[in-house]
């Protein structure tokens, strides 16, 4: 491989982090095939984050591919477009994406194979947009971050006064084992992902671009190298970063390109980065360049208990089953079904779930790839501090598991609980095999809960002073009105008791 | 009809100044007490509301065990803040229950009003004539309107789990 111009970390400057087997090439080597249109698409109207969608069709609405079906409000707002054609159902309670495993309203399309279009934006130049049309695009296209977060993207790129950005990082580390789907893309779309980080650094009015690259994607280094080559694009950057987990997360990421630290609980914005991965800089590429909305992402269907593990264009909504049938199946008995990655993934109950724009890997591990749930032999911690050098963000996590076992959960936040990036590193090492993270999120959840308990408890206060106060106006008020009609009639009786004959006439 | 209209604002204008003159700073206690009450408002310990029952904690008029819905952990943070000792809640006011909200069984409404003016938190809508709903995430689960309600058409409802309210569950502990 020719490494001409790429900037290649001999080590790893960062504190914690693993060496974990990749299990990559079960998936890598595959092109990333296109898939069949599923019976259903399912869309479930509440997201990860807890964000509402709004359906913005009705049961018995015939929807084109890429009309907008539903919507979430706010500045943070995003859309979602029907992926095929077909019919609209009645909406339905199934099972989503979601590690609670919970059912929720879903937006159900039947579709009818035809794959009929809505009518698309002509192509157009994108150097002739303004920053303020490739966001208004960016938005209308209903782009989010599709490494696994989800932020909408153009709230991301629309410029603010608070913070000057100038540094666009294009995240193509895979870091989490098993996971080839922004590996395949590089591979085989580099210069539509180059063509999208000019579109990103038009927007930002900016030209600095690093791509961060694991060293253990030869093909894809070189895929982006030569397509910056050919382009001229030459203020592309490329780095490669050592294959270390968790080596792709945001901040990791940041601070291994440029050394700057994003402070804890802030935002890249904070150090002057706009931070995309790989598959949305291919949404914006596709929106922008080809007018395209997104309705279709790379998914990983990997693991030894598949039959064919590939890469695949999926529509967003097409059910997991579905998936699993184009890869050949199951292989053998399942031990979970896991949505995302080894390490940062969720398991599912059950393969009849739409995928959604963050799904970026379905992994169906085999008991020899995950064990059964490790609680049955955990031990005591014996302060062995294995997971506090595991972890890449410095915490402690013995401390905040000790602090959350004892309900102290407020505690935990002083040992930095919200800046746990749940990796699970910590899980791993630890020779008790104590779930750390799983203890971790559920003191997370816990505070979470407290916050928004605390909040509508002081609105009900709210409420209830307002209401006491409009009482007591209503009753000052009240008594008024029964003091003027008693004066009033004493005048009358005065009236009357001083000239009877007009009283007489009046009756 | 006009002088009474005026006299009204007038009146509305003297309150709010009073209001503005003579505002006395809560007391910092109080405050401090009623910020760790639940504000169901639900009149359970024997106020009207979870601001009296704290007034009457800061003069040593109520103990500090009177409240269902804050439960033990309630009382525990009382203890705290006042440097006593914690007690079992006192199951004479009621004893703590599943939070709940209420539901209007709109079918049945006939419109009379009588549950918006029971409820403490001002969280039912509805008009004279008109079926009334129940706000259900400004609803504190107090059961204040059940009791009035002369078709008996409000049910309270425990809370669904859904992906909005789920929580991480803790391991399940089975060391050694
Ligand atoms: S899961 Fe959290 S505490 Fe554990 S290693 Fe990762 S960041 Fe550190
Ligand atoms: S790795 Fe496990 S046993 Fe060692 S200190 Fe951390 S929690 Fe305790
Ligand atoms: S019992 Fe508790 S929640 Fe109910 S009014 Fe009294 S202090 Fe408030
Ligand atoms: S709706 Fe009923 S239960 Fe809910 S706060 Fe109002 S009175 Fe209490």
């Amino acid at each position: 491989m020719d490494l001409d111009g790429v900037i290649v970390f001999k080590g790893w400057n960062l504190k914690g982090g693993l060496n974990l087997e990749g299990h990559k090439d079960l998936s890598r080597q595959y092109s990333i095939i296109n898939t069949a249109i599923p019976n259903e698409l399912i869309y479930p109207l509440v997201d990860r984050s807890g964000n509402v969608q709004t359906a913005l069709v009705k049961a018995g609405e015939r929807v084109l591919k890429g009309q907008v079906i539903a919507g979430s409000k706010g500045v943070q707002g995003t859309l979602l477009h029907a992926a095929s054609s077909g019919l609209v159902k009645e909406n339905e309670w199934r099972m989503i994406a979601h590690p609670s495993g919970l059912k929720s309203e879903c937006l159900i399309i039947a579709t009818d194979g035809l794959d009929e279009c809505c009518p698309v934006d002509e192509p157009v130049d994108y150097t002739q947009l303004s920053a303020a049309d490739i966001c208004e695009k960016v938005h209308q296209a209903g782009i989010v971050g599709l490494g696994g977060a989800g932020f909408p993207t153009a709230v991301k790129i629309t410029p603010n006064n608070v913070r000057t950005i100038d540094t666009l990082i294009i995240n193509g580390v895979e870091c989490e084992p098993y996971i080839t789907c922004d590996d395949r893309l590089m591979q085989q779309y580099p210069s539509e992902i180059l063509l999208g980080i000019q579109v990103l650094l038009r927007a930002l009015a900016i030209e600095n671009c690093v791509i961060g690259i694991e060293e253990d994607m030869p093909e894809a280094i070189e895929a982006i190298q030569k397509a910056i080559e050919c382009s001229g694009f030459n203020q592309i950057q490329v780095k490669v970063v050592p294959a270390v987990y968790p080596a792709g997360g945001e901040r990791q990421l940041i601070y291994q390109l440029t050394g700057r630290e994003t402070p804890n609980q802030g935002f890249p914005a904070d150090v002057g980065v706009v931070c995309q991965n790989v598959g949305t800089v291919m949404a914006v590429y596709q929106a922008i360049v080809k007018g395209q909305v997104l309705i279709e992402r790379v998914v990983t269907v990997t693991g030894m208990g598949i039959n064919k593990p590939q890469n695949m264009w999926a529509r967003i909504g097409t059910p997991i089953k579905d998936l699993v049938s184009q890869c050949g199946g199951y292989n053998g008995p399942i031990e979970r079904l896991i949505m995302g990655g080894l390490m940062m993934g969720f398991s599912l109950p059950d393969d009849d779930v739409g995928i959604t724009k963050a799904t970026n890997c379905i992994l169906v591990a085999t008991s020899k790839e995950v064990t059964k749930s490790s609680e049955a032999e955990m031990q005591p911690c014996i302060r062995c501090g294995e997971c506090a050098l595991a972890c890449p963000v410095n915490l402690l996590p013995q401390q905040i598991y000790w602090h959350s076992q004892g309900g102290a959960h407020q505690k935990c936040q002083s040992f930095g609980l919200f800046d746990c990036i749940e990796c699970g590193c910590c899980d791993v090492v630890c020779p008790s095999h104590i779930p750390l993270v799983q203890y971790l999120r559920a003191s997370k959840s816990k505070v979470f809960l407290k916050r928004r308990e605390d909040e509508a408890a002081m609105l009900a206060k709210q409420r209830f002073e307002r209401r006491d106060t409009r009482k007591a106006q209503e009753k000052v008020a009240q008594e008024q009105r029964i003091r003027l009609k008693k004066l009033a009639l004493v005048k009358l009786q005065k009236e009357s008791a001083s000239s009877p004959v007009k009283m007489q006439d009046k009756s | 009809m006009l002088w009474i209209c005026l006299l009204f604002a007038i009146l509305g204008v003297i309150l709010g100044y009073a209001a503005f003159r003579f505002k006395v700073e809560g007391e910092p206690l109080v405050v401090e007490i009623e910020a760790l009450l639940p504000q169901t408002q639900c009149g359970q310990c024997s106020f009207p509301g979870c601001k009296p029952y704290a007034e009457a904690i800061a003069q040593g008029k109520a103990d500090i065990n009177q409240c269902p819905p804050g439960g033990e952990v309630g009382v525990k943070a009382l203890a705290d803040l006042l440097g006593l000792d914690a007690k079992p809640l006192d199951e004479s006011f009621g004893i703590e229950k599943e939070k709940k909200v209420a539901v209007i069984v709109e079918a049945d409404c006939i419109g009379c009003t009588l549950c918006i003016q029971a409820c403490p938190v001002d969280a039912i809508l509805g008009a004279a004539k008109y079926m009334h709903t129940v706000i259900a995430s400004e609803c504190t689960g107090c059961d204040l309107c059940v009791e009035p309600c002369p078709v008996d058409c409000i049910v309270m409802s425990p809370i669904k789990p859904s992906v909005l309210n789920w929580q991480w569950p803790e391991p399940i502990q089975n060391r050694h």
